[in-house]
């Protein structure tokens, strides 16, 4: 009797089912480690007793079984492609399966046109996600579900990436949110995920099947999915056995198209399989021999700063906290500059408990004979600490690391500091802090994900590093964010790889990306001569020796490089020092308690849900508020934003105007933000009364989520899913809203065209938004460049909807629209202006916020402006002052209307003084690939800073504030000619 | 400021090499003979490996489209080779002038080139809207029309190898005729200049009569359609050899013409006067340009059909107006509406099994390709539709899984290859 054999390897665990018939004999289910054959191997040979003398029909399935099948010569099939025929046999009548494996996501819909989808290269893993954010939390996975599962409330978290995501949590983490709140908001995460990232469009309904080791193992997960996805009971099934549908999906293939075979011979193929080609693109070792990593080590040790033992010292001392993403820094110094005590340790989630204890560990040595004359703190927590144990300074963490690496190295021009989310990098020229680069969301994670990784194969993040700097063949992985270094690292393995190899691409590609992504650099001299590293990812000696060869230079780490903001800061509060320091005493710090509570700001329509910390010093720390307001409680003078300007000017033009001919809807979305002065008179004119969808907000934004078709797109794109769902509830027949190839031509380049998003989208909302079928959806292609050639198509194109439209009507509309749009135009312009002057008689810093005209929604910026306000500096747009400068030629084509723009804001800000600009990128416009390093360029010509912000869904505003902060202090030291 | 960047001067033309990056083998290779004839020396580049990915996401902004990190880098890395004079060797790179980001590809080169250190280095733009001055380059009628003449020949050939190759009995027998009239064309042009469309009437026939002798087992295969952003729908080193591993999977792979590009491109000038207006006469010389190679096409096509053997897709004309269901015609940026059409052109000929390919993050195909998918689906629920992306970090495994998800779901043609029907074409032109 034959035997149908189906062996799932999946990119985590291995699955192995034998069918005899209808009879299931045989199932095993392990993590492989990454020794895929090895563990494949493993379980067949404990079912040997199952299956040695019978006739075996064998097929191989899942993502990392595609390899093992090629060179074991056994069948293969697609592992969808198993689960389905699993289902079927299985489970009979379900509409849906999802399946979440390691690092795939699939939705199958079997009912209602078969189609099967998984998750793109972007959308990320799901199972080592989990695995990753338990890691963060500092939660075995099954602690997490059990936490998530006591959950009172559900934060927003990127639910698109996984390095999105974590940049999400790392705050709330910061903030003191509860565990069990985000243990159950990341579930929450992959759920929504899996939902907006694969059902695209398409609606999940009926009944459902949940399949897959995350789903097995996590009842959080399954109540995540069931709460999104608003099941009933009988509509969601989570099938016994869901572990090995794939497999048994497989050997159910087997029985027609698996290879035949007997065990013995079964064993040999995969075991020959091992020897078999290696397709890696392998890079040198990162060491050619012991000797020469000796040497290495030797030379990095004299970076050495001095230490002074705490126990012998009396007197003076000054102390630094460093309160970062991952970890806590704390520095005490001596009169002489000298380490008396340092901690550095990862905040296991929670900082606050991390600082108390270390800081009562202080607080015993100095034993009365030391005096603590001041502290200062830095880093993602630095307002938390401040407020909570009462430090008497706060600086921004750039700051407090030039000032630390300064005192090493006074020469220094370039330092880089990796460290476990983030990476920062600074210029520095005559003393000053030049450039900050800090990385955009989408390479974070570096320092972390070697941790991750280190421990998802099963060692400590020290071994890790020791293994890959032997590593004889490092393999190369690409230069992306995680997920795609995932997907490398899979692989890799596949091709048999080892962990010491792994360790060691894995530090290549850490650095590779800090260099090409962040810094940009194109070689070695890019950077200076003298180059300090920095940060707890440089302790790697792997990723220091990568980085070193990749620039072909040798750079300073200083054996305290872990520390230096912390050290940083330390010296810092020694500059500043008072007479007595307000920092928490030793017994208030025994008893110290913070008790959180949750309220809704009502400074703005924001609504911000805000967290408020009470320490038992009476002090309060408010947390989860996107701008100052609520910090400052009024007392702030509201700065001329042209941002708020623009907004309330919009607002007040949706009134009604009287209207024989009825309402026509159109959305309040990418280009529709700024035309429409242009509309509203066109139509006015003609009797007819725009009605403009609401004010984005994430309401809005889910009520068209689900017909988003694609996943990458910009966020102020995926926006006007929602603004024209929000035009249907409110019950207009009509929505006008055109396709426009080219824009206005304002004669500032070469051509005046529109990005392709903003040009074609509506033709995206036609085929994918079935609620305009009910209704006139109206979006003909229209030219606003040639006035006459506008009024001769646009009355063309509406006499088919309104019949009575008589030629002249339109023409009169058509100036009507023109001289409306001008005078919109000059507004803005000479609203800057004022701005300008109120700035420059305040001696106010004025920041020139570049963009879109729809940044100006606070839905997109997250409150950037009001953000910038409450720092103290006046904002503009750019097309306030794009008038005022001609950037001239510049060295890319210079082709749509408002980028144009940002090349003439940026000649601007390099021709005063008291400009500076700061650019916002939507995630995923790839035009702005091309116009930021153009506005960068523009900028550093002219000895001007440039810096970029990068906007998406979330709202990450801790790390905004930082790059705010660094500029405006940067700027500050430069006009002073020195360090702060 | 156009001084910034050296030129292509007259003399040029003598000392300078012109590395010309491959996106279709027999195609390019074509050109590169036809300019060789009108006195440049060319070198079309084939380097491949990891070097060519380094260099790209070195130079050019990594979030800068794939194509573009892949062409700019294999430049870079053929100067780093060694193997070129840099002070004597020019680079040629296409420039389309639409609103895609893609028409910045000149600017980031010639940037790429001053941070790579080779700001010697001239850059020839092919573009028609005369958007930079190269004195020594001139894309005169005659070579735009030899030019045109090259791809012609190399989608006819494209088109019957991917008919015959899968099917072979002897594997090699298919190429071993590619190359025949490949070399074949090569010397003849050498000789005698470009053939003039009549009597290539002739060899075309002889070439179809070549292919059909091939030893073929014709049992049925699913046929499979490429479609995508331009560069990485064509060029083995933007998809990962893409073809080669469709073929060896045991699919039949439909690829559209390179032809239909260059009618895609002439026909939006006509398509913008009608959409916006704007001066009549030069359209009507654009109109002429494309009734001329339509009238190319149709012969070609009509051709095929009547040898009997091999099936050619719709003419450009008809294939347009299978738009109209999904998209307007004013969307022009990168492949545009003509993306959308070849979908449908392809599920209307059968083959229901398509890999859409995109470098990741690429703009216009959130519209034209990601956006229209469920449209498609809408109107032909039979179509299994892949996109795959493309970017210097995406595993190949990824990549390959996908496809295959797509090829276990891939209906074989069964009947429909007994019933070869090479009659499908339905033009309005037919001239012979």
């Amino acid at each position: 009797m034959a035997l149908n054999v189906g062996i799932d390897v999946g990119s985590t665990t291995v699955k192995v089912v034998v069918l005899d018939g209808e009879e299931l004999l045989f199932t095993h289910y392990e993590r492989h480690m990454s020794q895929v054959r090895t563990k494949a191997l493993e379980i067949l040979n404990s079912a040997k007793d199952v299956l040695s003398g019978h006739e075996l029909r064998v097929s191989i399935s899942g993502s990392a079984g595609m390899g093992l099948a090629d060179s074991a010569g056994v069948s293969f099939v697609q592992e969808v492609f198993a689960t389905e025929k699993a289902v079927h046999k299985f489970l009979g009548d379900v509409d849906i399966v999802v399946e979440l494996g390691g690092e795939d996501a699939k939705i199958l819909f079997l009912t209602g046109g078969v189609e099967e989808r998984m998750n793109g290269t972007c959308a990320g893993g799901t199972g080592s996600f989990i695995d990753q954010m338990a890691v963060l939390l500092n939660l075995s996975v099954d602690d997490m579900d059990a936490e998530g599962m006591k959950a009172e409330r559900i934060y927003p978290i990127a639910s698109r990436c996984g390095v999105f995501a974590k940049t999400d949590i790392q705050p709330l983490l910061n903030q003191n949110a509860k565990k069990s709140d985000i243990a159950a908001s990341i579930f929450r995460a992959v759920a929504e995920q899996t939902i907006t990232g694969l059902a695209r469009g398409r609606k999940l309904e009926g009944k459902i099947a949940f399949l897959g080791g995350p789903l097995h193992f996590f009842n959080c997960l399954k109540k995540q999915f069931i709460e999104a996805l608003n099941l009933s009971e009988e509509n969601a099934i989570f099938p016994e056995g869901d572990l090995f549908f794939v497999a048994a999906g497989a050997a159910m293939f087997a029985d027609t198209n698996g290879t035949q075979t007997d065990f013995d011979e079964l064993i040999e193929k995969i075991e020959s399989a091992a020897a078999t080609k290696e397709e890696n693109t392998y890079l040198k070792p990162l060491f050619e021999s012991s000797d020469e990593y000796q040497e290495f080590c030797d030379r990095h040790k004299k970076a050495a700063v001095e230490f002074s033992d705490i126990e012998a010292y009396t007197g003076d001392a000054y102390l630094g906290i460093d309160c970062g993403s991952t970890t806590i820094k704390l520095v005490l110094i001596d009169e002489n500059k000298r380490i008396l005590y340092s901690y550095y340790n990862s905040n296991k989630g929670n900082p606050l408990e991390a600082v108390r204890k270390s800081l009562l560990e202080i607080y015993k040595l100095c034993a009365g004979r030391i005096k603590i004359r001041a502290s200062a703190a830095t880093g993602y927590g630095e307002s938390l600490m401040v407020n909570a144990f009462g430090v008497d300074f706060g600086l921004v963490e750039t700051m407090a690391h030039f000032t630390a690496t300064s005192y090493f190295q006074p020469e220094v021009d370039f330092i880089i500091d990796i460290g476990g989310q983030d990476i920062k990098c600074f210029k520095i020229k005559n003393g000053a802090v030049d450039s900050i680069m800090l990385n955009e969301a989408c390479s974070s994670g570096c320092g972390s994900f070697i941790e991750t990784f280190a421990k998802s194969m099963g060692h400590s993040a020290e071994e890790f590093a020791r293994l890959g700097v032997m590593a004889a063949h490092p393999v190369d992985l690409g230069s992306r964010c995680t997920v795609f270094m995932n997907s490398s690292v899979k692989q890799a393995q596949k091709d048999g790889a080892g962990v010491d190899d792994i360790s060691a691409g894995l530090s290549v590609s850490v650095v590779k990306n800090a260099l090409y992504k962040v810094i940009r650099a194109k070689d070695a001299d890019d950077l200076g001569e003298n180059i300090v590293v920095q940060g707890g990812t440089f302790y790697n000696d792997a990723v220091l020796r990568a980085f070193e060869r990749e620039i072909g230079k040798t750079v300073t780490r200083p054996t305290v490089s872990g520390l230096m903001g912390a050290f940083g800061a330390a010296l810092y509060a020694k500059e500043e020092s008072k007479e007595t320091s307000t920092l928490i005493g030793a017994e208030d710090l025994e008893s110290f308690k913070n008790e959180i509570k949750e309220i809704n700001c009502g400074g703005c329509t924001n609504k911000c849900r805000l967290q408020v910390n009470t320490f038992s010093n009476g002090r309060k720390f408010i947390s989860g508020n996107r701008c100052e307001t609520p910090l400052k409680a009024g007392d702030a003078k509201d700065l001329p934003n042209a941002y708020a300007y623009k907004r309330e000017r919009f607002d007040a033009s949706r009134n009604e105007v009287n209207a024989p001919r009825g309402n026509v809807g159109m959305p309040y979305a990418l280009n529709v933000i700024e035309m429409y002065p242009f509309w509203k008179a066109f139509f006015a004119e003609l009797g007819i009364n725009v009605i403009f969808s609401e004010n984005s907000t994430r309401k809005i934004y889910e009520k068209g989520r689900d017909t988003i078709p694609s996943d990458t797109i910009c966020y102020p794109a995926k926006l006007v899913h929602g603004a024209i769902a929000d035009l249907i509830d409110k019950g207009v027949d009509k929505i006008f809203y055109p396709c426009m190839t080219y824009n206005f031509d304002e004669g500032k380049g070469d051509n005046h065209y529109n990005c392709p998003v903003v040009a074609y989208y509506p033709e995206v909302i036609a085929a994918n938004m079935s609620s305009v079928l009910d209704i006139d959806f109206m979006y003909p292609f229209i030219g606003v460049d040639r006035p006459k050639d506008f009024e001769k198509k646009i009355y063309k194109y509406l006499k088919s909807y309104y019949p009575d439209l008589k030629r002249g009507e339109v023409k009169l509309a058509t100036a009507e629209a023109y001289k409306a749009y001008e005078e919109y135009r000059q507004d803005i312009r000479r609203s800057g202006e004022k701005a300008l002057a109120y700035a420059r008689e305040e001696n106010l810093p004025v920041i020139v916020l570049c963009g879109r005209p729809y940044h100006i929604d606070a839905e997109i910026n997250h409150g950037i402006d009001k953000l910038i306000t409450s720092l103290g500096a006046v904002v503009l747009s750019d097309d306030c002052v794009s008038d005022l400068a001609d950037a001239g030629k510049v060295d890319v084509l210079n082709q749509w209307t408002y980028h144009a723009r940002l090349y003439s804001a940026a000649k601007f800000c390099a021709e005063n003084k008291c400009a500076n600009l700061v650019q916002l990128v939507s995630f995923g416009c790839g035009i702005d690939a091309v116009t930021t390093d153009e506005v960068r360029s523009i900028l550093e010509k002219n000895d001007k800073l440039y810096t970029q912000i990068k906007i998406d869904e979330i709202n990450n505003s801790g790390a905004v504030k930082i790059r705010i902060r660094s500029l405006m202090c940067a700027v500050e030291q430069k006009e002073k000619g020195g360090i702060c | 400021m156009e001084e910034k960047f050296p030129i292509f001067t007259e003399e040029m033309k003598k000392t300078h090499t012109i590395l010309v990056p491959n996106m279709l083998p027999v195609h390019f290779s074509l050109i590169g003979s036809i300019m060789e004839q009108e006195g440049y020396k060319v070198h079309i580049l084939d380097n491949e490996g990891p070097e060519i990915v380094d260099a790209g996401l070195k130079y050019v902004h990594n979030d800068m489209c794939y194509p573009a990190i892949i062409v700019i880098g294999q430049m870079i890395a053929a100067l780093n080779s060694g193997k070129f004079d840099v002070d004597k060797t020019a680079l040629l790179i296409s420039q389309t002038g639409g609103g895609c980001r893609a028409s910045n590809y000149l600017h980031l080169l010639r940037k790429a080139l001053v941070k790579a250190g080779y700001p010697q280095v001239p850059v020839i733009s092919i573009n028609v809207s005369n958007l930079s001055p190269q004195p020594g380059f001139k894309l005169t009628p005659s070579l735009v029309f030899k030019a045109m003449t090259a791809v012609i020949v190399g989608d006819f050939i494209m088109m019957i190898k991917n008919q015959c190759e899968p099917y072979e009995k002897n594997s090699g027998d298919t190429q071993k005729v590619v190359d025949k009239w490949h070399d074949f064309f090569l010397k003849r042009w050498e000789k005698t200049g470009v053939t003039p469309f009549g009597k290539l009437k002739k060899y075309f026939r002889q070439m179809l009569c070549d292919f059909a002798e091939i030893p073929m087992d014709r049992s049925p295969r699913p046929r499979v359609g490429i479609v995508g952003e331009i560069f990485v729908k064509y060029a083995p080193v933007g998809n990962n050899h893409l073809e080669e591993f469709l073929v060896s999977e045991g699919a039949e792979v439909v690829v559209p013409g390179l032809l239909d590009f260059c009618l895609y491109c002439v026909y939006n000038s006509i398509v913008d006067h009608k959409l916006y207006g704007g001066s009549a006469v030069k359209t009507t010389g654009v109109k002429l340009v494309y009734r001329y190679l339509i009238n190319m096409q149709n012969k070609m096509y009509a051709i095929v059909k009547d040898h009997g053997v091999f099936r050619a897709p719709l003419g450009f004309d008809d294939k347009k107006d299978l738009t109209e269901k999904y998209i307007g015609q004013g969307v022009k940026m990168g492949e545009g509406w003509l993306l959308t059409s070849e979908m449908a052109e392809l599920i209307k000929e059968g083959v229901t099994n398509i890999v859409c390919t995109q470098p990741f993050g690429c703009l216009p195909n959130h519209i034209v390709a990601k956006g229209m998918e469920n449209k498609i689906k809408a109107i032909h629920p039979e179509a299994n539709i892949v996109a795959v992306d493309y970017d210097p970090g995406a595993s190949k495994v990824n990549q390959q899984n996908r496809i295959k998800l797509m090829l276990a779901n891939a209906k074989t043609p069964e009947s429909k290859h007994e019933e070869v029907k090479p009659n499908i074409y339905t033009g309005k032109n037919i001239n012979m």
